[in-house]
């Protein structure tokens, strides 16, 4: 199956009870499916097809606020348009799981891959994973509402997946049955929500002598999903036999130089640094599961052992000194202390085909650097005609 | 229609709120509690109901309650009706959305229109102060025409607003709800009748009531009632229900008070009586006439008799 029909699939196995959803491209998919699912009987969820993706997020965190096990999907404009429901899900801890189809954004208008859409909501207070394939995308649907509906963290969740690249690429996906997955997932038991019994008032004025303290509990809300991001993993390993965690790392043990990514591109890197290890340049990739909470002492930890580090933006964060994920990983440097060496390349927007003499190029770059050449090119475009 | 006696003298929407005095929408308020019989989830846009009911740590609902954003709450509505449908328990609820005319009018119409062409079982009641008064009196597709708001203001050159006032409830009859009424705060026992019927039928329902702001509006906050009387007194806001889109008067007004004795006591028209401003008066009361002869014909009856 296809990255769209895998999330589906996740989201008919995961029992959701509201799906409330607009169609996009490269998204579109991932509501066909379920509304066949519907169609067909196959699930037991009120599928609210909605009139705009403003509507659909609004009508996920009523039904969410009301009790039910929430999903939907979007992508670029789509997420855009959402934008300030984003942050009231996150802010009525609302656990909302939502995959993300990532494309650019306009203007020019254009319908394929990079991450601008998910970056422009980089803030908005969401857990935030991306996936490399279309099992990772089935693996982190289903993990996302365990994550989500935990009680300890009660916070939305966006599994994001690359638009064509993943979304419409059809790969061998190995799937869970049903019965493992209700026993992973349990029903939705939802600590507080809109019930007639005990009225309760949600989404209240908060003013300067309260407001702070409400962030500051979504701060601690990101800061204890780790350890529960983990424990849902373990168990997901136990049952799929998947492993997963906040980053995923090849051939970085003793690697001079490495890569840093999100998603698909995961793939293209690893497999140009196989053929470098092959030339005895010890190259390594590091790709980021979960983005946000962002694994900063972990992080640090790895970077602190590596000399060269160029980090992979597929979204341009306009004025910035770097792309979003760069300027993160140049923050966890920082704490470090580590002389390691950093660049940031940005590629792959708009669905420009990154190709594996692109990435050599980069590792080319990283172990330059790493071989006490300085930094001469802290930002730069491949692929891009200049 | 109800009487006093039918009515529960328990107040769900508590005193203590930080509404004005005088203030039409807090009444309304008041009154939805009253009449609506089956337990309630209300979901309330953004605008002075919301922001003057629930200042943390306070609560004035004494129901379950959310507010979420300013465009959103039909749509917020949906989807709580749509998680009770899958628990099995719509029908024991009501659910109500309260929007003020800014939220209804204007930056909530789409998710309304969703919300009514989906069918979702839920009751709508968008409270008309005629601007955004939360934000400080600015013009709304719901302000009249020559009206003075901060957006429109009485200057030497233009009279206040330009455009006419939006025709809600048409809007909403062209989506084949079964129910939609206008109302208004002063007569107390048709709104809750219309309330009742609203949250009775099947699907969603809308109810449009004219609730005046003595700030907005610039009157005497103890006359809210009589100016809400007034408006009705004088066609210049008719009453009136549509079920299963048939239209009916609910107020019959054959001898309409002067179109004067509305505005007059109002800062907001008061240029119009400027002399340079007549005809803008008069256009005002075209309007007026147009639209009560609109609604009138609508209703089946004769627009000089009713």
């Amino acid at each position: 199956m296809n990255g769209d029909e895998a999330v589906a699939f996740a989201a008919k196995q995961a029992d959701v009870d509201v799906v409330a959803a607009y169609p996009i491209t490269p998204q579109t998919i991932i509501v066909e499916r379920f509304s066949d699912y519907v169609a067909n009987g196959e699930v037991d969820t009120q599928f609210v097809c909605v009139e705009s993706e403003h509507s659909a997020l609004s009508a996920c965190v009523g039904a969410s606020l009301a009790g039910s096990r929430v999903f939907t999907a979007t992508s670029s404009q789509g997420l855009a348009l959402m934008h300030e429901a984003l942050y009231l899900a996150s802010g009525l801890r609302t656990p909302i799981v939502m995959a993300v189809v990532n494309r650019a954004l306009s203007a020019p208008i254009n319908i394929h891959n990079d991450h601008s859409d998910m970056m422009g909501s980089r803030d908005c207070g969401w857990i935030q994973i991306y996936a490399e394939n279309a099992q990772e995308a089935y693996d982190w649907t289903l993990q996302a509402f365990r994550i989500a509906e935990d009680d300890r963290v009660s916070l939305p969740v966006t599994v994001n997946l690359d638009g064509f690249t993943i979304s419409h690429a059809m790969e061998g996906v190995a799937v869970l049955e049903d019965e493992q997955v209700s026993k992973l997932l349990g029903k939705r038991a939802a600590k507080y929500r809109l019930e007639t019994s005990s009225p309760m008032t949600f989404g209240a004025l908060t003013l300067p002598d309260y407001y702070s303290e409400f962030k500051r509990q979504q701060v601690e809300a990101m800061n204890v999903a780790p350890p529960v991001i983990g424990q849902v993993t373990d168990e997901f390993k136990k049952t799929s036999g998947r492993q997963y965690s906040a980053f995923s790392t090849f051939n970085i043990e003793d690697a001079e130089a490495a890569i840093v990514c999100l998603g698909s591109i995961a793939g293209t890197a690893r497999t140009v640094a196989t053929k470098l290890r092959s030339q005895g340049k010890r190259v390594g990739v590091i790709k980021i599961w979960q983005y946000r909470p962002f694994p900063t002492n972990q992080m640090a930890k790895l970077l602190s052992k590596i000399k060269s580090v160029g980090v992979i933006d597929r979204a341009v964060s306009f004025g910035a000194p770097y792309g979003a994920v760069c300027s993160d990983i140049a923050a966890t440097k920082a704490m470090t202390g580590a002389d390691t060496k950093l660049f940031n390349v940005i590629c792959g927007l708009g669905g420009r085909d990154v190709k594996p003499s692109d990435i050599e190029g980069v590792f080319d770059k990283a172990l330059r650097y790493a071989r006490g050449e300085p930094v001469d090119d802290h930002f730069s475009f491949v692929g891009v005609r200049e | 229609m109800v009487t006093l006696k039918e009515l529960p003298t328990t107040e769900l929407f508590g005193p203590g709120h930080r509404m004005c005095t005088g203030c039409g929408p807090a009444a309304t308020a008041r009154m939805t509690m009253k009449a609506l019989e089956k337990p309630a989830i209300l979901v309330n846009a953004t605008g002075c109901l919301e922001v003057a009911s629930t200042i943390y740590p306070d609560t004035a609902w004494k129901v379950p309650w959310v507010h979420t954003l300013f465009e959103n709450a039909a749509a917020v509505a949906a989807g709580i009706e749509a998680s009770l449908r899958k628990q099995g328990k719509a029908d024991e609820v009501d659910i109500v959305a309260f929007g003020g005319d800014g939220g209804t009018f204007d930056i909530g119409i789409q998710a309304l229109s969703g919300a009514l062409e989906r069918k979702h079982d839920f009751t709508y009641i968008c409270y008309d102060n005629e601007a955004y008064m939360n934000t400080g009196i600015q013009r709304s597709g719901a302000t009249p025409y020559g009206a003075s708001t901060t957006t429109t203001p009485a200057g030497s050159k233009i009279p206040g607003k330009v455009d006419a006032k939006k025709d809600l409830i048409g809007v909403c009859v062209a989506h084949r709800i079964e129910f939609a009424a206008t109302a208004c705060v002063a007569y107390w026992n048709d709104y809750i009748t219309k309330v009742r019927r609203a949250a009775a039928v099947k699907g969603p329902a809308v109810i449009h009531v004219l609730a005046p702001c003595p700030l907005g509006w610039r009157f005497e906050t103890s006359e809210t009632i009589k100016l809400a009387k007034l408006a009705v007194q004088t066609r210049y806001f008719p009453l009136y229900e549509v079920d299963h889109e048939k239209y009916k008067l609910s107020m019959k007004v054959p001898k309409p008070a002067a179109l004067e004795e509305f505005l007059k006591p109002q800062g907001r028209f008061r240029h119009l009586f400027a002399p340079e401003f007549a005809q803008n008066l008069e256009e005002l009361k075209r309007q007026v006439d147009g639209n009560w002869n609109r609604i009138a014909e609508l209703c089946g009856e004769t627009a000089t008799q009713a």
